[in-house]
């Protein structure tokens, strides 16, 4: 059997290699289907890691707690536009939830920064020292903001990668220098590191920190001391996010005292919740490359079913002489069976190679991300000759119930 | 005692056309022992080539009993004679049917290829069989690269491979010159007296069925005559 199994594919090959025209216009549904798969599924892959690494950007299993909106007749302001969250609202979670290893919290706002003859404007956040630690900053140089500072409400910053270019000319060191916000002479203390954009594709080097005391009392000019911009929260477990979020959510109800039927007067998003966002677009992406491939794998599998059809008549005479040698029906059948699935498997190779150079080309060119994962190749190579199989059924049947006078008879 | 390799008892063949029914064979029996050289001939329509094709177990009898070597080959299925086509009959044909573009090594594996031998073996075989139809050195050559009397050994070669008790030639020399003719004639001939290979031979041309031994002519689906030309074939030289 094997024998006759190689001979069959070795005469598939050299009929491939006699109709080079027809059997590469017939395999290109296939090399296409199959290359469109490749490349996009590598440059999806590789959309979805940078992604990821952007979520990984704002820390490590974390949780936001956001203000919720005033409501005036009806008419709500944006998101955090109410001051419902409080600095001691935070001290009190860390204190009564012990899943979570830490709390801190924020207040933003944008304002002019003055270096020398240069300015910005750029986004001052005033936040607890944990705050820094919850986010994952780390310093190119420097150091953070200490608890004494924050006690004697010290004019001290840290300052992002975005301001430092925008401030300070190439190679000036700006730890130690003086910058003005709104004003107000601040020392830097340190430079943090990059972190690139935000999942939403903020830039999150544009930014300033200084102790939320020295915000509240020297910068923003709060009317309501202890509110905060925003609260986070960190645990040990990522497993631990969903249980926190939801015992913060009881804390701060009871703490605000709000009735059963009133809503939360705050947000509480976990960095679970931002990757499943992300999770869904990515998985939207996936249904269309799917549908994609199906459509043009359809389609190539039709062409192979036409050629095997003609084939099948042009070779009417030659089935004949075979039959009337021995040839049984599953003979026939795999004989056509596997011609079907070289002509499929050759596109298939061909689009695998086609698509992995595309990716590579989209890297090299566009500068985008692209990850070619072997089951992706897998997954490509064996469709291909599952389209081989299904659509050469068919003909290969036909084939094999061919009379064999007749055939024989056939001009 | 062995019985006769072929027995056709009784054999009707009907055909239906729309509402026409076409008998082209009428109650035909037929005895063959093993190791004659037989000549069938007839006018077209007379039933000759549906008996042929009866005989090569093509195809099979509406009714009546054909034994090939003691098999019952009328009630069998089509898989179960392809079987006996590969084991136990060779077919040369007046076209010749070599499969294209591949050599005549190949072709004349056809067979081989279908009894689930090794690759070595059937190659082997292959090529003893062109050695004795005389075309060895000629193994990689293809059907175009061939003449057509060359053609026509391969194809003997091809029926030959599997080593047959039956040998049918429908119309073998139709497309052949005299010279070609007399060729495969001879190779037939040697075949069925040194070898004792049973041949069937189907033809129209008096000269070429006068290599065989008997001659059996073919009218209205019934056999009209059937006599022994001689005991011992010779060759007679063919055309004028």
């Amino acid at each position: 059997m094997s024998a006759f199994v190689w001979l069959t594919i070795l005469t598939a090959l050299r009929i491939l290699a006699r109709n080079r025209m027809r059997a590469g216009l017939t395999m290109l549904g296939i090399v296409i289907g199959v290359a469109a798969v490749i490349a996009m599924v590598s440059i999806g892959e590789g959309a979805k890691q940078a992604v990821q690494a952007q979520i990984a950007t704002m820390g490590t299993n974390v949780i936001i707690i956001f203000p919720g909106v005033t409501s005036a007749s009806g008419v709500r302001g944006s998101q955090g536009s109410a001051v419902t969250l409080t600095v001691s609202d935070a001290l009190d979670l860390k204190k009564r939830i012990p899943l979570l290893s830490d709390t801190g919290w924020a207040k933003r706002d944008v304002m002019q920064i003055v270096y020398g003859n240069r300015n910005w404007n750029g986004t001052v956040n005033g936040v607890s020292p944990s705050y820094l630690t919850i986010r994952d900053w780390s310093f190119t140089s420097g150091d953070p903001f200490t608890q004494t500072d924050v006690e004697s409400a010290a004019r001290v910053a840290l300052i992002g990668q975005t301001i430092v270019g925008n401030l300070f000319e190439p190679g000036e060191e700006p730890v130690g220098a003086v910058i003005r916000i709104k004003n107000v002479p601040f020392r830097v203390i340190g430079v943090l590191a990059p972190k690139g954009q935000s999942a939403q594709g903020s830039d999150q080097d544009d930014v300033i920190f200084i102790p939320f005391s020295t915000a509240e009392r020297k910068v923003f000019g709060t009317s309501f001391i202890g509110s905060v911009g925003a609260m986070f929260g960190s645990t040990d477990q990522v497993e631990d996010l969903p249980m926190a979020a939801e015992q913060i959510r009881e804390v701060l109800r009871a703490r605000h005292r709000l009735q059963a039927e009133q809503e939360d007067d705050f947000t509480i998003r976990t960095q679970v919740d931002i990757g499943k966002v992300q999770e869904g677009t990515s998985e939207t992406l996936t249904m269309m490359l799917f549908a994609i491939a199906s459509v043009s794998l359809l389609v190539g599998g039709i062409g192979i079913m036409n050629i095997l059809l003609v084939s099948v008549t042009e070779r009417t005479r030659e089935i004949g002489v075979r039959m009337a040698v021995g040839a049984k029906r599953r003979h026939i059948v795999m004989q056509f069976l596997i011609e079907a699935m070289t002509l499929s498997l050759v596109g298939g190779v061909l689009g695998i190679i086609l698509g992995v150079t595309g990716a590579k080309l989209t890297t090299l060119i566009a500068g985008w991300p692209t990850i070619i994962s072997g089951n992706v190749i897998l997954l490509a190579f064996f469709f291909s000759l599952v389209v081989g199989l299904f659509f050469g059924l068919y003909p290969a049947n036909k084939a094999s119930r061919l009379n064999p006078i007749e055939a024989l008879r056939y001009e | 005692m062995m019985s006769a390799l072929i027995q056709c008892e009784d054999v009707w063949k009907i055909y239906r056309v729309g509402d026409m029914e076409v008998q082209a064979l009428r109650g035909l029996s037929l005895t063959i022992e093993q190791g004659e050289f037989v000549a069938i001939m007839g006018s077209s329509g007379s039933g000759k080539s549906t008996l042929m094709n009866i005989l090569g177990c093509l195809d099979q009898p509406t009714k009546g009993r054909y034994r090939l070597n003691g098999i019952e080959a009328s009630n069998l299925k089509p898989d179960q004679l392809a079987g006996i086509r590969n084991q136990q009959i060779g077919f040369v044909f007046q076209s010749f049917n070599l499969i294209p573009r591949t050599s005549a090594l190949e072709n004349a594996q056809l067979p081989l290829f279908y009894r689930g031998l090794s690759l070595k073996e059937q190659r082997a075989q292959a090529a003893a069989a062109l050695g004795r139809v005389g075309l060895q050195g000629r193994e990689h050559h293809y059907p175009t690269q061939l003449s057509g009397g060359q053609q026509q050994r391969v194809a003997i070669a091809r029926a030959l491979v599997t080593s047959p008790s039956l040998l049918l030639a429908d119309e073998p020399t139709g497309n052949l010159d005299t010279q070609s003719s007399q060729e495969i004639m001879r190779i037939l001939d040697q075949l069925n007296r040194d070898e004792g290979i049973t041949i069937i031979l189907v033809t129209h041309e008096v000269d070429i069925a006068a290599y065989a031994a008997r001659e059996i002519v073919i009218k209205d689906g019934q056999v009209l005559s059937d006599r022994l030309t001689k005991t011992r074939p010779t060759p007679s030289p063919v055309g004028g």
